[in-house]
């Protein structure tokens, strides 16, 4: 983030000459810039800014009146078993998802950067599921796990696949896992395909002039080199996933019961539906919090390993 | 030194491929087939296309309205954030040596870690309080939030660009407006290309959005449609999935067409 701003020095910058008052060419900028701000201070960071002041009190979003708890709402949320299970249901499921996302995506942008027939026509393949709606493809799965899969499970006499998987508590999130695990790839190869092609091929020919096996190379050469491009997807990938919505909508609603309830969806059913307005928002202060907490920490870490490496 | 073509993961690559392709194949098989074919077999190759799915799907779901939904969203968010967020960018850009400039710069750009939740409740009471629970509405949402993004991919071009180039025009006599209009908009096309596709696949595909906010029906966009028709679909999945599938349709066909300007604007994107 920001890394271009530390190095600010525009030596040429034709206002240093004119420094001295504001000048036409000053008001202009200002004017390019105000709306702007009070467009995006009214409708993001006001918004926000409430969001933090209703959880403070116990408004329900409909009556008229209401009255400040305090951090009575706070203290309810790590009571709650609902918002218990969301949170670790939300955090697993977007540790898995970034983790297998990561592998798969960096697995096959080195097989479509190997010499192979037909390298662009794959890779526009690839990259496909990424200009699908979200919720669609969250339905044509659904589709699949309640109707196909069953149906292939009992002719290959596979037990466990006879019954639709979305149906049962404790598997559920695996149908959620595989359509964004399907999904998200496309982005993440398409990154690390342009990560991969910084790395200059004669380090690879010296190393392999050298001895080194492919296993060698890639953990010696192919990975440090690709290190921040790693560093974006894991930190853009466990943002995103962290945020589950769609797909859960077009798939379970949350359920069953509400074992695929993330975070985003309870705050939404909670705040629009279940009338816990000012308590699904300390809920989304907690979330903010943690998301912050989450990307900076990844920040942190993976940028000190490029950094070792 | 030529290689050669390396054949296991060519073959690798064309199995994986099949994973991706699978689910097209399947909506395009049922969305093609009668209730009847489909208890059959939904994975078999049609034997008779019923193109008759198609035509009851957009009755059904009233496609071309949501079609012009969508397209009139998309369309003019993309249009306006063009305009609007290179020109903040710009302005930010060429004046972060001063203080409230580049205050401005880190208070747009931390929004990118804000999630959308904590924000959700509170903006449907604002939108609906300013009369703005509508297309216009959703509209102007778009080009607010996407600037977080859009001014650091932006900011980050502009900062490329030679001033001397800028100061040649003052010197002819333009103002600061014509100088970004006249000199540094042309300039920016690279990237407002890729600004837009972001933009484009954004606001097509949305759905959370556009739920909260949009309150009359008539003005639901495709993905939304989509799920309102869920119950309504019921069993008739032929149905449905002819109804997917036209709402897939036009970014497929926008992919098709600009492919490589596509993945090379994203990769841009996130990149910079």
């Amino acid at each position: 983030m920001g890394k271009s701003s530390p190095t600010l020095t525009p030596p040429v910058d034709s206002s240093k000459k004119r420094k001295q008052k504001f000048t036409k060419r000053d008001w202009a900028f200002y004017a390019m810039v105000i709306p702007a701000v009070l467009l995006f201070a009214t409708f993001h960071t006001f918004p926000a800014l409430q969001g933090i002041y209703y959880s403070f009190t116990n408004w329900n979003g409909i009556s008229l009146e209401y009255d400040f708890v305090g951090f009575k709402n706070y203290i309810h949320l790590f009571k709650d078993k609902v918002v218990k299970d969301s949170y670790i249901f939300t955090f697993s499921f977007a540790i898995m998802a970034t983790i297998l996302v990561n592998v798969i995506s960096l697995a096959v942008a080195i097989g479509l950067n190997a010499k192979i027939k037909g390298r662009n026509f794959f890779r526009a393949i690839y990259f496909l599921p990424n200009v699908l709606g979200v919720l669609i493809v969250g339905f044509i799965f659904n589709f699949f796990f309640t109707n196909i899969l069953p149906t292939i499970g009992e002719r290959l006499d596979i037990d466990f696949l006879t019954v639709n998987i979305l149906g049962s508590e404790k598997y559920a999130w695996v149908g959620i896992l595989l359509v964004v695990v399907w999904q998200a790839c496309a982005f993440n190869i398409i990154l690390y395909l342009a990560g991969l092609q910084t790395v200059p091929s004669d380090l690879y020919e010296a190393s392999g002039l050298d001895g080194a096996n492919h296993w060698q190379q890639f953990w010696k050469i192919t990975f440090p080199m690709i290190a921040p491009f790693f560093t974006i997807n894991m930190v853009l990938s466990m943002k995103n996933f962290l945020m589950v919505f769609d797909q859960i909508v077009a798939m379970t609603g949350g359920g069953p019961g509400h074992s695929t309830t993330s975070i985003s969806l309870l705050i939404y059913k909670g705040g629009f539906q279940g009338g816990e307005f000012a308590f699904q928002s300390a809920n989304a202060v907690i979330y903010f919090l943690l998301i912050m907490f989450v990307s900076i920490f990844q920040l942190k870490i993976l940028q000190k390993r490029e950094v070792d490496m | 030194m030529k290689q050669r073509t390396n054949w296991p993961v060519t073959i690798l690559i064309i199995l994986g491929s099949l994973i991706i392709l699978f689910p097209l194949y399947m909506s395009f098989s049922i969305a093609l087939k009668n209730p009847q074919e489909l208890a059959k077999s939904a994975l078999a190759f049609p034997t008779v296309f019923r193109w008759e799915n198609f035509t009851r799907a957009i009755e059904a779901t009233n496609f071309f309205n949501a079609l012009k939904n969508s397209a009139l969203i998309t369309g003019a968010t993309l249009i306006l954030t063009i305009l609007s967020n290179s020109l903040v960018a710009y302005a930010v850009a060429r004046n972060m040596h001063k203080k409230f400039f580049k205050g401005l710069y880190f208070y747009f750009v931390s929004a990118l870690f804000i999630p959308f939740p904590i924000i959700m409740l509170p903006i449907v009471k604002q939108t609906s309080a300013l009369g703005l629970n509508n297309p216009g509405g959703l509209i102007l949402l778009y080009v607010v939030y996407g600037m977080a993004i859009n001014i650091f991919i932006y900011v980050g071009y502009i900062r490329s660009i030679p001033v001397e180039l800028e100061e040649a025009a003052i010197i002819d006599g333009c103002n600061t407006w014509q100088v970004f209009w006249k000199v540094i908009f042309p300039l920016l096309m690279p990237i407002n290309a890729t600004i837009g596709i972001l933009t484009c696949l954004w606001a097509w595909n949305d759905f959370l959005l556009p739920l909260i906010i949009l309150n009359d029906s008539a003005h639901a966009t495709l993905p939304l449609v989509q799920y309102v028709f869920q119950s309504e679909f019921g069993t008739d999945y032929n149905l449905a999935f002819a109804s997917y599938l036209m709402a897939l349709a036009p970014m497929v066909v926008v992919y098709l067409i600009a492919q490589k300007w596509i993945i090379g604007g994203v990769v841009k994107g996130s990149v910079k």
